[in-house]
């Protein structure tokens, strides 16, 4: 009798993945990131129309990365946007099974950007599938915590960025900025006055890039990934406040016409927090490989420090996190049911942070330093966990269902 | 990646479910703990039925006198027994998961002949003799020496940890036959009876007050030398086989059992008030994401397992690391549930917290798992 549970990719997805990986390690390799994370921190060269803007000088811009647009069109072209659109829309018709594979490549290396909301506006906003267009979210639903990442570079915005500020970049490569709380103090009217118009206006259309830049972008702690901080326009005077009908709807999609959209119809937002569950994912796995790979080659006392049971048995806790995040994360993927999502996040989220924190343990002085990947792996994992669909959230919903159909 | 069941399964899981309303009602009260005797009956008597239904030895080769089943039907069948509430495997533990396989897998024709069939019936129970004193961890360090007089192997020496010693027909026992050679490859898998002179048997009692073991004393015990399974001085290899089997489906009707607890955790907390605990009550969320994720993990290594021609490979240790965490979790998080009623001793979830404790100890402590994982997964150099 033939058994179909099965865990084991099938030839096409490791195909897929094969794929993914080999364009991501010839198109986006360490020194790729490296050079990235440079061009970021306003040392090396800046290509592009990033050096018009004055990059380098402490201006009131976001510190942060600079999208490779290069880059982002090949990924477009590798289908790697329009992975999940039906291939009647030009799609690559693929499940969410396959999205999670190609996110935790992507997570794998670090590659840098709005992937996520570009991924889910392909067939919805003209350009996104091709990767012509960048496109970011500023929805809580799908963005959460009131953080945009990459504010600056995208050239459309889904939800309302009005009144975002930037914040500090501490993963060079995700610039944020944050959009104001309801019950925070009114932003300073130098923030309105830098901000206000720029944002509503840029929301919902698509603006070449070089418009795309105002000051608002923050300083952000991912330096590859930059932060937006956005202000809540229930604050702002009503003179000031974006039309409704302005808003991009965020659940905007595709459907079934002319073949299977994603699987099982997934809402957006549950998408998005699966798929950052995959990022995270490829970033664990990752930090867990390099880890064990410094274990075998430093040595001290005489012998690798991967001899040493101590440093074994945090390399083996790496490796129990990211399989059972592993489990739950392709069994999500299967499934698309939001327990099971919440639950993958969960898990992804904790083996992606307490991954890098112990490869960095593992790393001794050196996985203190800038020069270390360890630092990016960290800061980007910090960042997706407040991404929408975070702990508390999760917990929360795994809590419910636990109760569920009780009074 | 494909998590649905095929209809042949499905029917599997249909059929089985009937059977097993239709049983459960009939079985006789549960014995005491405390009775050994009782309890040796009570789970023979289980095991006659799935004998006499068709579903003893499900996934054993079918020449082993088992049913051949794949091993998502084996899953299959250990979530709905679980579900049904159905007898926990108990004293048949060792003969169905332990010595049993290793026979099957590695025993000769006579011995599978004269040993698989009254496992299966459940006319025989086994209890394993590996752990002694000094060798705990360090199993290969076993000094209970055997050596030939005759057709027969005269043993002495002790083990400790014996499960249902005081009950059993037959002791896997792994015993020293050249103590020159290092001390992996002296070892040999021999079959003894329980009744043979020689064998003094004295329960120990755990932690939470039952005697679930026993140590067992070996006094010039005489083992016929056709009980040998495997080659002599081959039975670390012998062995190995069986601890597989330990770590790969053992704990699959309990990860089950595990969420129908966690649920009811959470139940009771809704209904006494502690469920507005929000710490508490993300803490409960967090364990609903662990038991989920656990079970996967188990469908993973099963799907693994269909690959890889049935033995279960380290993937069990990755497993084992991260339930007998949960499990214990569960339990603290059941305590403070209850609150001051978690100090009743004759609170289920009390016994099953003092027993949960055992897990990051027995079949390898975590420590050894995570020395497995390290060394044999991630292939880091072996520490010392």
């Amino acid at each position: 009798m033939s058994s179909t549970v099965d865990f084991r990719l099938t030839d096409d997805q490791r195909a897929l993945r094969q794929g993914i990986r080999a364009l991501l390690e010839g198109r986006f390799g360490r020194e790729a990131l490296r050079a990235a994370v440079d061009r970021a921190d306003g040392k090396g060269a800046t290509p592009g129309k990033a050096e018009v803007d004055g990059r380098g000088a402490t201006g009131e811009k976001a510190g942060g990365g600079v999208l490779d647009r290069e880059l982002w069109r090949e990924l477009g072209t590798a289908g790697f946007f329009a992975l999940c659109l039906p291939e009647a829309d030009g799609g690559v018709g693929q499940g969410l099974p396959e999205a999670v594979l190609a996110f935790e490549e992507a997570g794998r290396v670090l590659l840098p950007g709005p992937l996520i909301a570009t991924h889910l506006a392909a067939g919805a906003v003209p350009g996104a599938a091709t990767g012509e267009v960048v496109v970011t979210s500023a929805d809580g639903g799908l963005a959460g915590a009131g953080l945009v990442e990459w504010l600056d570079e995208a050239d459309v915005v889904r939800g309302d960025a009005t009144g975002a500020e930037p914040l500090a970049p501490m993963d060079p490569l995700t610039p944020l900025h944050r959009l104001p709380l309801p019950d925070r103090p009114a932003p300073s009217d130098r923030l309105l006055s830098s901000d206000r118009s720029d944002r509503s206006a840029l929301s919902h259309r698509l603006l070449p890039p070089d418009r795309l830049a105002p000051s608002g972008r923050l300083p952000s702690a991912d330096r590859p990934t930059p932060l937006h901080r956005l202000l809540s326009s229930d604050r702002l005077p009503p003179s000031r406040r974006p039309a409704p009908s302005h808003r991009l709807p965020v659940t905007v999609g595709r459907t079934a016409v002319g073949g299977e959209p994603r699987a099982a119809g997934a809402p957006d937002r549950l998408v998005a927090s699966l798929l950052t569950a995959a990022e995270q994912l490829g970033s664990a796995a990752r930090t867990c490989e390099t880890a064990v790979q410094h274990a075998r080659t430093r040595e001290q006392f005489g012998r690798p420090v991967g001899a040493f049971q101590a440093v074994q048995h945090l390399c083996a806790g790496m490796l129990v996190r990211v399989e059972v995040a592993r489990a739950a994360v392709y069994a999500a993927s299967v499934t698309a049911d939001p327990v099971d999502i919440a639950a993958a996040r969960l898990l992804a989220d904790e083996a992606a942070v307490r991954g890098a924190r112990d490869c960095l343990q593992v790393h001794g002085g050196m996985g203190f330093t800038w020069e270390s990947d360890v630092h990016l792996h960290l800061k980007r994992a910090w960042i997706r966990t407040h991404r929408a669909g975070g702990a508390t959230q999760s917990e929360e919903e795994l809590a419910d269902d636990l109760v569920a159909g009780t009074a | 990646m494909d998590l649905t069941y095929t209809p042949e399964e499905e029917d599997f899981r249909a059929r089985l479910r009937t059977w097993l309303a239709e049983v459960l009602p009939k079985l006789p009260p549960k014995p005491s703990p405390h009775d050994w005797p009782a309890r040796r009956a009570y789970d023979l008597g289980w095991q006659r039925m799935l004998y006499d239904a068709g579903y003893a030895g499900l996934h054993w080769p079918v020449d082993a006198g088992g049913r051949g089943a794949t091993p998502t039907q084996h899953l299959i069948y250990l979530e709905e027994t679980e579900k049904a509430g159905a007898p926990y495997v108990g004293a048949n533990f060792v003969g169905l998961l332990h010595a049993g396989p290793t026979i099957a897998s590695e025993g000769s024709a006579g011995q599978r002949a004269r040993w698989l069939p009254p496992v299966l019936r459940g006319e025989e129970v086994w209890c394993q003799g590996f752990s002694e004193p000094d060798a705990g961890s360090d199993l290969a360090a076993l000094r209970t020496r055997a050596w030939r007089d005759g057709d027969d192997y005269v043993v002495s020496g002790s083990k400790i940890w014996t499960s249902h010693a005081e009950v059993a027909d037959w002791c896997e026992l792994l015993v020293r036959t050249d103590p020159a050679a290092r001390k992996h490859k002296g070892i040999t898998w021999l079959a003894m009876p329980m009744d043979a002179p020689g064998i003094t048997v004295r329960p120990l009692r755990t932690l939470a007050g039952s005697t679930e073991f026993a140590e067992v004393f070996l006094d010039e015990v005489r083992v016929p030398v056709a009980n040998r399974v495997g080659a002599e001085n081959d039975g670390w290899r012998v062995t190995m086989v069986t601890l597989s089997y330990e770590r790969g489906t053992a704990f699959v009707g309990e990860v089950v059992a595990c969420r129908r607890v966690l649920s009811e955790v959470a139940r009771e907390a809704r209904r006494n008030g502690r469920w507005d605990d929000a710490v508490l009550r993300r803490r409960l969320g967090r364990l609903n994401a662990e038991f989920r994720a656990l079970w996967r993990l188990t469908q993973w290594n099963v799907s693994e397992a269909q690959g890889t021609g049935g033995v279960p490979g380290v993937g069990g240790s990755v497993f084992k690391l991260r339930y007998s965490h949960a499990r214990q979790e569960l339990y603290d998080a059941a305590a403070e549930v209850l609150g001051p009623d978690a100090l009743d001793g004759d609170q289920e979830w009390t016994r099953d917290r003092l027993s949960s404790l055992s897990y990051t100890i027995a079949a390898g402590t975590s420590q050894i798992q995570r020395n497995i994982v390290a060394e044999r997964i991630l292939g880091l150099p072996k520490g010392r």
